[in-house]
């Protein structure tokens, strides 16, 4: 009887532990799909409040949003002729991106911009600095990379920054609490 | 706290955060946090509504003791309990 339940106890206990080892952290990973100034600043806001709030984040940029990582003034070496059409097609870093609504050519984008200067509403280009200031972490796809043929020596300088496949995205993904897809 | 309690706090430490919009006001709170020891009382100033709420549930999640908060002209004062 007693050895009976020692042995109960013991796989409550190993049972326990799995459980424990598979609860999600205090941790948020976001994936950054879009380049449009707004929803990329809705990111940037919930990753850097995250942070203050003591949870741990991961943003994942993959497609329209990897062209927000480069540099305004740098460039890659050794590029062919499509990538170096799409260099010039796709922005280059944050402070070209537009609005996904009302840009009207340009106009609505440096409209809310100024609108932002004047409510104290940080830029982009603040939020990404405080993002790696506060320990944000970015991983960037590296399919998006080679298919728009970025270079690393391209994009910007930034304390956290790798390069990964989905297989990253969706382990970091698993042990998170909150799960962003913007 | 009521407050007139709240208004007869003395602060340890003063966080003016008006000229932040969200998050700033927050970003801000947690910079100066470290600032102060457990027990000290820090108030924060914020000109941006939304900090009223979310003062409360970032002192909640990182077992601060939220105090209240004082509207004034045009700013919010807020407080906790480290």
């Amino acid at each position: 009887m007693a050895n009976e339940l020692e042995l109960q106890v013991k796989q409550l206990e190993a049972q326990l532990k799995e459980l424990q080892e598979n609860q999600p952290k205090d941790q948020l990973s976001i994936i950054v799909f879009s380049g449009d100034l707004d929803k990329v600043l809705a990111a940037f806001i919930i990753a850097t409040g995250a942070r203050a709030m003591d949870s741990e984040v991961k943003m994942f940029f993959t497609f329209w949003g990897t062209p927000i990582l480069r540099a305004k003034n740098k460039s890659g070496k050794g590029k062919d002729f499509m990538s170096n059409m799409l260099g010039w097609m796709l922005p280059k870093g944050s402070t070209q991106a537009k609005l996904s609504k009302l840009n009207m050519g340009g106009m609505g984008t440096e409209m809310l911009k100024s609108v932002m200067k004047k409510k104290n509403v940080s830029s982009l280009e603040s939020l990404i600095e405080v993002a790696g200031e506060l320990g944000v972490e970015i991983a960037i796809c590296q399919m998006s990379m080679d298919l728009m043929g970025f270079k690393k020596e391209e994009m910007i300088d930034y304390p956290n920054l790798s390069y990964v496949g989905v297989g990253t995205y969706l382990s970091d993904a698993q042990e998170s609490k909150i799960q962003l897809f913007i | 706290m009521t407050v007139e309690e709240l208004k007869g706090l003395k602060s340890d430490k003063v966080v003016d955060a008006r000229g932040t919009a969200c998050p700033g006001p927050l970003l801000a709170a947690k910079k100066a946090i470290g600032d102060i020891q457990p027990g000290q009382i820090m108030e924060i100033l914020s000109a941006d509504e939304g900090t009223k709420s979310d003062i409360p549930k970032w002192s909640k999640k990182q077992n601060y003791e939220y105090l209240g908060s004082i509207d004034e002209d045009g700013m919010f004062r807020l407080f906790l309990k480290k």
